[in-house]
């Protein structure tokens, strides 16, 4: 049994007595008549959160969460029930609960038990992020954060810090046979930042984090950096000017305003929508989609970061996943199902925000390749247009394919020069149509700093985005100034 | 044995069992050594199903426990929450929340609601309406909704299907001050998401009712139905040129303007200075003539409560009087850093409305417009409630003679709330009775809107 798999069983299933003869005869239970597959997804969730304000660490929480998810598919259907207590009876009613969409019948017979061939590749350390530092210590790093912040510029009226860290330990277990355990930790700090000068108020935020420990945020000065960049990007807020309105060219910065893939492309080639036909790019597949600059990956598999996984929700290894190459659209992401049902692979996209949630095809790192172009010459290429280099949040109509993003740090760029800041704007353009309108691609790919978070359906889970500078030659830019 | 298949009511002994939790929670934060704690406990049940094409696609049976308490050493605080209500977890629950109190740092504000202001009258809102559905009756009632789509309009071409969700709770707040009280309530909702229209033109819409009691709720073919009508009038939206109009926030989508004006007369962003309402109480803030209150005890309200989730009394505040902003939205906290009074709003507003000015719904305000945009869907997240700048992503119809012509899409509106709230001329009677913020239609004068 794998080092993963024998801590996760001593958590998850000692307490509550089970072991692998209860658990191969509840999804044998699952498996009545008509149910094509089955799966049991045991979770075990440890948070905390430090929060500071005012100069006082006022706030801290902590939590535990843990049940057991059991789901029967059975063609397009689904049956699903969940229970916060791990012991067999429990396990039972929620089985008997998820299979009320199979016919009646007798069970179709034992589940056989058996862990994947060979080694699980591992693209992150099964710490617990709690432990790995004092809670001083951690009242101390916010502590810092907060001095660095203050003491940059004489503007800075609030400073508020977030230190956050989490382990979820979960054990899937398939009709399949397959059982599968997953140590998964995740920190993250944020700094947010009030600045005032001559009546004028404006702000400014910062973070980063990563599936680490908290040891993470401190190497390499990243959090007392993020305060750093907090305080910046509110000053420059400070002298922000109205933002245009109307089509213009754009270019986008490195890193976080990969944000535009993850909304105009991402969430239309997730597999639940392009089976049900529902998707702006369903039935697209070999057609081109994006100028032959683009090449765009999904990969969980990048060490340490937020939205990686070793194995998704449903046991499925990991991987890296062209989406499209060469501005031709090469594949979906996928979960077990809707791969099942358009008899496709899954691409270890499927993922839940916890046991109480279905699984269905959600992003992990969602990233464009690096170009050749060096990104000053793709600004000093545009006449007039906008560069937008921090974003917010964004948003995606998936059957019109119309999205939006948000950006919080934006400038005008005149005759080739990066001029004055201009005030947020939200951004919008059809996802379709945005990529075939790339006119230059940057050689300096960057990740995002690891603080995103993808909202689908109601269920949250924790994602990553990347891409090089990007020249993008026509986008309505939603400032007021016409 | 319990009936997996169906949602039991909620069990009669659970307000016991929930009462002994909380007791046993406060007991040991006193036995610990805490001045004051709180405790909030809650469980709660319920089913959701999904037809699409005519077929099942999800059943989803729901239950949740969790118990939340926060511990006072002084003014040092701590808090902690589970999902497990056995003793040892809950003692342990308390243990981590003592823990995190003593490495948080003494804050004088911090503490419980003033005795004198918590709740000592429980009003019957009538929230509660356990509908006791089982999944075979939920997916005949979704798949009727669904078909009654479908067979409304041809120009249907796909679904996501129609969907039915019930849910009970029954959650107990308690306090070291002696304050004890039980929330007990149930919401049922039924919706219906089609799409009109093939490849580029495809268009996507949807209608739901949400209500307390499911003898409340739209029948099953008028959501299906409505659902078919708002899409099929999506098809063939055309791109708006660049520039200065008025707009008509439907009501759907108007409640958003009034979510917006909560953020930025929060207690929570006022003592931070991080607000563009701060400082403005007593002074207009909106057009002569717009009214905005809480109505905490509407019966069946879906943001109805006797108190709020610190257990003091809610009230019947007025927000806005003629333009005139005056209360902010305080919990005991924040009411303490700005030296006032708390307004009983931990945990959020209670019904709050818009009232109507006007006679009528969007179309009879977009008639008052004469020339400008219906705007019937929002989208991201471009709202600063620092500076009040405003931009958001938009879909909606142009109107010109104060009639719809066409569709629109693939636009922003951007303006600053200031200016925004200001500029309300209107506000329609077609009060949208689903959510926690009530408002008809609201007409605003000019906004920027940038599309080709």
């Amino acid at each position: 049994m794998s080092e993963h798999l024998q801590s996760a069983s001593a958590l998850l299933l000692d307490p509550g007595g089970l072991g692998q003869q209860e658990i191969s005869a509840t999804l044998a239970s699952l498996m009545a008549r008509g149910v094509d597959y089955a799966d049991l997804y045991f979770q075990y969730s440890r948070q905390e959160a430090w929060s500071m304000d005012e100069g006082v660490v006022k706030s801290g929480s902590f939590s535990i969460d843990q049940g057991v998810g059991a789901r029967a598919v059975s063609g397009e259907k689904t049956g699903f029930a969940y229970s916060d207590e791990i012991v067999l009876p429990a396990l039972e009613q929620a089985a008997r609960a998820a299979r009320t969409i199979a016919r009646s019948g007798p069970d179709t017979g034992a589940v056989r038990i058996r862990q994947p061939q060979g080694e699980t590749v591992r693209h992150y350390p099964p710490v617990d992020p709690s432990g790995s530092m004092q809670d001083d210590d951690k009242v101390a790093l916010l502590k810092e954060v907060e001095r660095v912040a203050r003491k940059l510029d004489s503007r800075v009226r609030q400073v508020s810090v977030t230190l956050a860290g989490r382990q979820d330990v979960v054990l899937v277990a398939r009709s399949d046979g397959l059982m599968v355990a997953d140590v998964r930790p995740l920190v993250r700090i944020n700094v947010g930042v009030i600045v005032e000068h001559n009546g004028r108020t404006e702000q400014g935020g910062a973070g980063g984090g990563a599936r680490s420990d908290y040891r993470y945020l401190v190497e390499e000065g990243r959090a007392t950096g993020y305060a750093e960049e907090a305080v910046r990007h509110a000053l420059v807020n400070l002298e922000s000017r109205a933002a245009p309105a109307g089509e213009m060219t754009v270019v986008l910065g490195p890193g976080w305003p990969g944000i535009l893939l993850h909304e105009a492309i991402g969430h239309g080639l997730e597999g639940d929508f392009n089976r049900k036909g529902t998707s702006a790019f369903s039935g697209r597949i070999g057609e081109r989609v994006a100028s032959d600059l683009c090449t765009v990956v999904d990969d969980g598999t990048l060490a340490g970061r937020r939205g990686s996984l070793s194995v998704d929700d449903e046991g499925t290894p990991s991987q890296n996943t062209v989406l499209i190459e060469k501005g031709v659209l090469k594949g979906y992401m996928q979960d077990q199902m809707n791969a099942r049902l358009m008899g496709m692979q899954p691409t270890g996209n499927g993922r839940r925000e916890s046991y109480a949630h279905l699984p269905m095809p959600r992003m992990t790192n969602t990233c464009m390749y690096a170009g050749e172009q060096d990104p000053q010459e793709i600004i000093a290429s545009v006449d007039r247009g906008l560069y937008a280099v921090n974003f917010g949040g964004g948003q995606v109509d998936i059957t019109s394919g119309k999205f939006v993003f948000s950006a919080s740090e934006a400038y005008l760029i005149e005759k080739g020069r990066v001029s004055f800041p201009v005030k947020g704007a939200t951004l919008i353009g059809n996802g379709p149509e945005v990529l075939g309108r790339v006119s230059a691609v940057g050689n300096d790919m960057a990740l995002d700093s690891g603080v995103g978070v993808c909202g689908k359906e109601g269920q949250s889970v924790p994602v990553g985005v990347g891409q090089p500078t990007m020249r993008i030659d026509g986008l309505t830019v939603g400032g007021v100034s016409v | 044995m319990s009936r997996p298949e169906s949602v039991d009511s909620l069990d009669g002994s659970l307000h016991s069992r929930l009462q002994d939790a909380a007791a046993l929670a406060l007991d040991h934060a006193g036995r610990m050594g805490a001045c004051m704690s709180e405790v909030s406990v809650s469980q709660g049940q319920g089913l959701s199903v999904n037809v699409r094409n005519g077929e099942v696609e999800t059943i989803e049976h729901h239950r949740d426990k969790s118990m939340d308490i926060t511990v006072y050493f002084g003014h040092r605080s701590g808090n902690s929450s589970s999902s497990d209500l056995s003793e040892n977890a809950i003692r342990e629950s308390v243990r981590s929340a003592a823990n995190i109190a003593r490495h948080t740092e003494e804050d004088e504000f911090n503490g419980l609601a003033d005795p004198g202001l918590l709740a000592t009258d429980f009003p019957d809102l009538d929230l509660y309406h356990p509908w006791g559905i089982s999944a075979a009756s939920a997916i005949d009632i979704a798949a009727g909704c669904e078909a009654a789509a479908l067979a409304h309009d041809a120009r249907i071409t796909n679904t996501e299907g129609a969907g039915l969700t019930t849910y009970e709770g029954l959650s107990l707040y308690a306090n070291s001050h002696g304050f004890r009280g039980f929330v007990q309530g149930s919401r049922h909702s039924s919706s219906c998401v089609v799409i009109a229209g093939t490849g580029a033109e495809m268009q996507r819409d949807y209608w739901y009712d949400s209500r307390r009691s499911a003898d409340d709720l739209m029948s099953p073919e008028s959501i299906g139905r409505q659902a078919v009508d708002r899409t099929v009038r999506r098809i063939g939206a055309r791109t708006v040129a660049t520039g200065e109009y008025p707009v008509v926030y439907e009501s759907t989508v108007a409640s958003s303007l009034l979510s917006h004006l909560v953020a930025a007369i929060s207690g929570s962003g006022l003592y931070r200075n991080a607000s563009f309402l701060g400082g403005c109480l007593g002074r207009q803030v909106f057009a002569r003539g717009i009214d905005i209150f809480e109505s905490p005890h509407l019966a069946r309200g879906i943001g109805s409560a006797g108190f709020d989730a610190e257990g003091v009394a809610t009230r019947s505040n007025r927000i806005v009087s003629d333009g005139i902003l005056d209360s902010y939205v305080l919990d005991s906290y924040t009411a303490r850093k700005l030296g006032l009074q708390t307004t009983a709003n931990a945990g959020g507003v209670h019904n709050l409305t818009l009232a109507g000015t006007a006679e009528g719904g969007a179309d009879q305000i977009a008639g008052l417009m004469g020339r400008g945009i219906l705007v019937t869907e929002l989208i991201g997240f471009g709202v600063n409630t620092v500076t009040g700048d405003y931009s958001r992503g938009a879909f909606g119809y142009w109107v010109e003679g104060g009639q719809v012509q066409y569709p629109v899409q693939q636009f922003t509106v951007a303006g600053n709330l200031k200016e925004m709230f200001m500029g309300i001329q209107a506000v329609g009677s077609d009060i949208d009775p689903r959510g926690n913020i009530r408002t008809g239609s609201v007409l605003i004068e000019n906004v920027t809107i940038a599309g080709d």
